[in-house]
């Protein structure tokens, strides 16, 4: 008996590399794919010979239906673009907005939009943070990573009345002004982050089996990361350090004291790591902008209900958390935009996934694809 | 199925069938609707206040639904988002793969009737009934997370209705009180003979 | 980089190109033709932008416009290339060989404009399906499942 299961007669049958080829397919609807995203892989063995994403399963029509709306009704589209990180998502578009039409926003809106967007960010990064280990089986990690965020979005809720969609960036400042006691309920979290921050690095990241997951998977080069026009923490992961918020600011950032962690390696672990850190960073940013902010008002004076901004178009861009987020708008003169086009980050990034899960097995396929951070709403619009 | 509708026909129509045809149908809707598994068809924004619901702050599984990927493995689907005609067929195919009894959630205005995305697009379908048979509708662009805990708790209540003799209803006490943004779907038997054509 | 060394550079680098560039409103911008598209590309690409940020169409009265964003990390400097194409017969030389970024963003205007882009490897929908009719983000696009919103403002 045992000489029967040391011998090779167990392995008799197994089907030759290279001659078999299996197409699995995984979606649109999976619990690791981060949304709708189908992908057609091609599987000699355990081995991705081809990966290729189909999208699409969200596409709304978003761009096309911001052309039948006026400037203020599309803030509220922009919100259910990138649904994770909703802030940051309407703040490039008003930025495009006030661009064309020469707006100047209030000192104060603007920092209250730099705090809301990193409170934001850091909701954002526990969101991708805990379904990325999720997806690797770490299921305590996800509970963990939603309890900083669920924080963030009490702290929304407070402001703004919404928890996930707030269209609380206007064109021409902000929405509400911050309700009593915000402040200090916010100082209050960044503390308690800044903990809940060692918990996740030592709890996840220290794990053994996260980096034997994650380490040396979907290596991506930092002349690939460029070419391919990845940017965020997918570009930085690989070493490439450029984050829009220094090298190319905006807003009242000139003024904030923060790094930009970036990688070296290039791999999944090196992606996750620099959105942690910027979670840090990010709580350095709000704390300094809640004692710099005065006292002031939150929208420009004299704004008209009606946009109508001059002929022509514009362009601006902020850094989400997935790269940077930019907006194009054409105008005629008249109220509505005549052409919105959206620059999704996350649309750019999926663009790798063939590149990089090639040669992985399947289980890294899901790793990559999480450490992407894809946000359907964004990618499809 | 079968062998519940015969048995559930022939204690209707037998004499003194109907006190064990109730106490078969209490056993039977109790085991139904204390523990729905739900699959979670979470496509956009809603699905993060669908994941919200199941996880820490509001715990789904205190009430015995648990979000599992499988089809076969859940009673109610959990459709939580815009559905594009892209989408459609899968979604279709994914609720024919689960087994009886089931029901389904329209999660979200787009769910509903195409909420926010219900003009100028030419790629969303305006509300998931026009494919599915829905048991609740529940507004929100996003609802929060309670009113989805809220609309499984009102679909246990209407699972509490049903009788396996197919022409019976049950009388039970509803005692949710009725709010605005949580309305109920056609039941099958209650004027649409057919299941599954899912019209409103 | 500001926008006048940027003009600047270039025109000291491709004399050809600068009567080509201007500036629109704080952004520079070079408006090529359709022909010329593919070597204006790759001498900017020379010059130094490394990054192509954005591929995307307009869909003006008379013609399409192809607006692609250039990025250039060396010079912190960016740039506009604007090109017209023929909306009936609309063809470009595809930029996929200089950055690959332009893959799903060319697959994207096509799916959206129906430009064609000679020399993608793979020009096929991307958010639409397979089998749809009709290019969406043009202006002329006629679709009876399209509810229009009323003109109340």
């Amino acid at each position: 008996m045992t000489a029967e299961i040391e011998s090779d007669a167990c392995f008799a049958n197994r089907i030759e590399p290279g001659v078999d080829e299996l197409v699995v397919n995984v979606g649109p609807s999976h619990p690791s794919t981060h949304g709708v995203c189908r992908v057609i892989v091609h599987l000699d063995g355990e081995i991705v010979t081809k990966a290729e994403p189909v999208i699409g399963y969200l596409h709304r029509g978003i761009e096309k239906m911001a052309e039948n709306r006026t400037y203020l009704q599309v803030v509220p589209l922009t919100d259910r673009l990138d649904y994770v990180g909703s802030m940051y998502a309407n703040w490039a578009y008003c930025r495009a907005v006030e661009r064309l039409a020469g707006i100047q926003v209030p000192e104060r809106a603007e920092y209250l939009r730099v705090i809301v967007c990193e409170m934001q960010r850091i909701a954002s990064h526990m969101m991708s943070l805990g379904s990325a280990a999720a997806d690797t089986g770490a299921a305590t990690m996800f509970i963990y990573a939603f309890d900083q965020r669920e924080r963030v979005i009490e702290a929304f809720e407070e402001l703004c009345g919404a928890r996930l969609t707030y269209n609380y960036v206007r064109p021409g400042g902000v929405s509400f002004d911050l309700p009593e006691g915000w402040t200090e309920l916010v100082l209050q979290f960044c503390r308690d982050h800044r903990d809940g921050l060692e918990l996740i690095d030592r709890l996840f990241f220290g794990n053994v089996i996260a980096r034997g997951r994650m380490k040396h998977v979907g290596v991506l080069s930092a002349e690939d990361a460029v070419a391919w026009g990845a940017s965020g923490p997918v570009a930085r992961g690989s070493g490439v350090n450029w984050d829009a918020r220094k090298h190319d600011p905006y807003s009242v950032y000139p003024r904030f004291d923060f790094d930009v962690p970036t990688g070296s390696n290039g791999d999944c672990y090196d992606r996750a790591r620099v959105r942690l850190f910027e979670c840090y960073e990010s709580c350095r940013i709000i704390e300094q902008a809640l004692s710099q902010m005065t006292p002031g008002p939150i929208k420009t004076p004299g704004m008209p209900r009606l946009l109508a901004p001059r002929p022509g178009d514009a362009y601006d861009q902020i850094e989400s958390a997935r790269g940077t987020l930019g907006v194009y708008l054409v105008s005629d003169g008249s109220v509505r935009p005549y052409r919105m086009k959206v620059r999704s980050p996350a649309f750019c990034n999926l663009a790798l996934l063939p590149m990089l899960a090639e040669g992985h097995t399947l289980s890294d396929l899901v790793v990559i694809l999480g450490s992407l951070d894809p946000v359907f709403g964004e990618v499809d619009r | 199925m079968a062998l519940i509708d015969r048995l559930g026909e022939s204690l209707d129509s037998g004499r003194g069938g109907g006190v064990i045809l109730s106490t078969v149908d209490s056993l039977i809707d109790w085991s139904r609707g204390k523990s729905l598994w739900a699959m979670p068809m979470g496509t956009a924004c809603c699905a993060m206040e669908l994941i919200a619901a199941s996880f820490n702050k509001f715990d789904f599984d205190r009430h015995g639904t648990f979000p599992r990927p499988d089809p076969r493995h859940t009673d109610v689907m959990i459709v939580a988002g815009t559905i594009t005609k892209k989408m459609a067929p899968a979604v279709k195919q994914l609720y024919e793969q689960m087994a009886d009894p089931k029901w389904v959630i329209a999660m979200g205005n787009c769910a509903v009737s195409g909420g926010i995305f219900y003009y100028d697009t030419y790629s969303v379908v305006r509300g998931v009934d026009e494919f599915l048979p829905v048991d609740v509708y529940i507004a929100g662009c996003p609802p929060r997370p309670e009113s989805l805990q809220d609309a499984v708790l009102r679909l246990r209540e209407r699972i509490a209705t049903e009788s396996i003799a197919p022409d019976r209803r049950r009388e039970a006490v509803l005692t949710l009180p009725t709010v605005g943004d949580i309305s109920f779907g056609k039941r099958p038997g209650e004027g649409s003979a057919d299941e599954e054509s899912g019209s409103r | 980089m500001n926008i006048n060394e940027l003009r600047e550079h270039l025109c000291e680098t491709y004399p050809d190109l600068c009567p080509l560039f201007s500036i629109e409103f704080g952004d520079g911008v070079l408006a090529v033709d359709a022909d010329r598209l593919l070597d204006a590309a790759t001498d900017l690409k020379e010059l130094g932008f490394d990054r192509l940020s954005m591929v995307t169409a307009v869909d003006r009265p008379t013609h399409l416009e192809l607006v692609y964003r250039l990025y250039s990390r060396s010079m912190t400097a960016a740039l506009f290339i604007k090109c017209n194409v023929d909306r009936e017969e609309p063809r470009v030389h595809s930029l996929v060989g200089l950055w690959p970024a332009a893959l799903w963003q060319e697959r994207e205007t096509f799916d959206m404009f129906g430009i064609v882009f000679e020399g993608h490897p793979d020009l096929r929908r991307i958010l639409l399906p397979d089998d749809w009719e009709g290019y969406p983000l043009r202006k002329d696009y006629r679709d009876d499942s399209v509810i229009r919103r009323p003109d109340y403002i």
